[in-house]
C-alpha cells in the first residue's frame, strides 16, 4: 500500500468512519429525536462522500467568470454531484421535518419518545387485544 | 468532525445534542467549500443548520429534554455497524484517489455539463444550468418532496391544540 493511494482514499475512509458513527446511533440508541440526529449525520458524510467524487485536483468551484469569457486551461470540479446533493439535502430536510413530526405526534399519543418504553406498551396493548379476542373465541385467559 | 459525532453518541442532554449536530452541519459546509462546492456549501449552512436546528429545537419543546439510558447491550449494534464499515472501505479499494482528474465520474456526463453550458444555457453557474435546466426534472420531483412531507407534517400536528383542549374540558367536567 504505497502513501500515494493511502491519503487518496483516507477521505473515503474518514467519511465511512462519520457514515458508521451517525448509523450506531440510530441502532443503539432508544431516544427518538437521538435517533433522527444519528440519520441526520449518516446523510451529511454521505453528501460529503459525494462531493469529494466530484473533486478534481486543481480545480476551482463550477462558476465561469460573469462576462463568460471562458479560459479554456481552467480546471473546474465536476457539477453533477453538487447538484444532486443540493435536491438531497432539500429533501433531508423534509424528510427530517416528517420525522420529528411524527415524534411529538408519538409523544402525545403515549407521553414518551424512549425505545423501551414504547415497546413495552405495545407489548400491553396487545396482551390486551388478544386477552378480549381470546375471550369471545371462548379460549384460556392467556399468561397471568 | 468526528470529535463532534462521537460527543454526539455519549451525550445524554439532547439540548446539547441537538447543537451538537447544528455543528457538524456547519463543519460539513466548511469542508463542503474546501471540496470547491459552495452552492451545496451555503444551502447546507442554511437549510441544514439553520432549519434542521430550529426544528429538532421545536421537537424538544414539545417533547423531553433528557434522554434516559438504555437497557440493552451496545454489542450487536457494534459488530453490526463494523462489519458495514468493513465492507464499505474494502469496497473503496478500487476507487479512483481524491482529485483524480482521470477518474470516471470526471470524464463522462461531468465534462459533457461543464462543456456545453455556455452556449446552451449560458449561465455562468454551471450548478444552477445543470439544476434548473439539465436535470429540471429531479428538482421537480424534489418540490412534489417537499411538498408531500409539508402537508404529512402538518396533517400530524394541526390536531395537537384541538386535541388539547377536548383532554382539558374532559378533565374538568370529569
Amino acid at each position: 500500500m504505497t502513501s500515494e493511494f493511502f491519503f487518496g482514499h483516507l477521505n473515503y475512509w474518514l467519511f465511512i468512519i462519520l457514515m458508521m458513527t451517525g448509523l450506531y446511533i440510530v441502532v443503539a440508541k432508544g431516544n427518538l429525536v437521538k435517533k433522527i440526529v444519528g440519520l441526520n449525520i449518516f446523510q451529511t458524510s454521505v453528501f460529503m462522500f459525494y462531493i469529494s467524487i466530484g473533486n478534481v485536483t486543481g480545480g476551482t468551484a463550477p462558476i465561469f467568470p460573469l462576462d463568460m469569457k471562458i479560459d479554456p486551461d481552467v480546471i473546474y470540479s465536476n457539477p453533477l454531484p453538487h447538484v444532486l446533493i443540493l435536491t438531497a439535502i432539500v429533501v433531508g430536510v423534509a424528510t427530517t421535518a416528517l420525522g420529528l413530526a411524527l415524534i411529538v405526534r408519538i409523544r402525545e399519543e403515549f407521553g414518551t419518545i424512549e425505545e423501551d418504553a414504547l415497546l413495552e406498551l405495545e407489548h400491553e396493548i396487545a396482551r390486551k387485544v388478544s386477552d378480549q379476542h381470546g375471550e369471545a373465541m371462548g379460549g384460556r385467559h392467556s399468561g397471568d | 468532525m468526528v470529535l463532534t459525532a462521537l460527543a454526539v453518541v455519549r451525550m445524554r442532554s439532547l439540548f446539547a445534542v441537538v447543537m451538537l449536530s447544528g455543528i457538524f452541519t456547519l463543519l460539513s459546509a466548511l469542508l463542503f467549500v474546501t471540496m470547491d462546492a459552495v452552492d451545496v456549501a451555503f444551502t447546507e449552512a442554511a437549510v441544514g443548520a439553520g432549519i434542521t436546528t430550529v426544528l429538532m429545537l421545536g421537537t424538544l419543546a414539545l417533547t423531553s429534554r433528557h434522554e434516559r439510558p438504555t437497557a440493552r447491550s451496545p454489542l450487536i449494534p457494534l459488530f453490526v455497524v463494523f462489519v458495514t464499515g468493513a465492507a464499505l472501505i474494502y469496497g473503496t479499494m478500487d476507487m479512483p484517489n481524491f482529485g483524480d482528474p482521470t477518474a470516471p465520474a470526471q470524464t463522462h456526463v461531468g465534462a459533457d455539463y461543464i462543456a456545453r453550458t455556455p452556449e446552451e444555457i449560458d449561465l455562468p453557474n454551471m450548478v444552477t444550468a445543470v439544476l434548473a435546466s439539465y436535470r429540471g426534472y429531479d428538482t421537480l420531483g424534489e418540490v412534489a418532496v417537499v411538498f408531500t412531507a409539508g402537508i404529512g407534517v402538518l396533517l400530524l400536528i394541526s390536531g395537537l391544540r384541538r386535541r388539547r383542549r377536548k383532554d382539558e374540558d374532559n378533565e374538568g367536567s370529569a
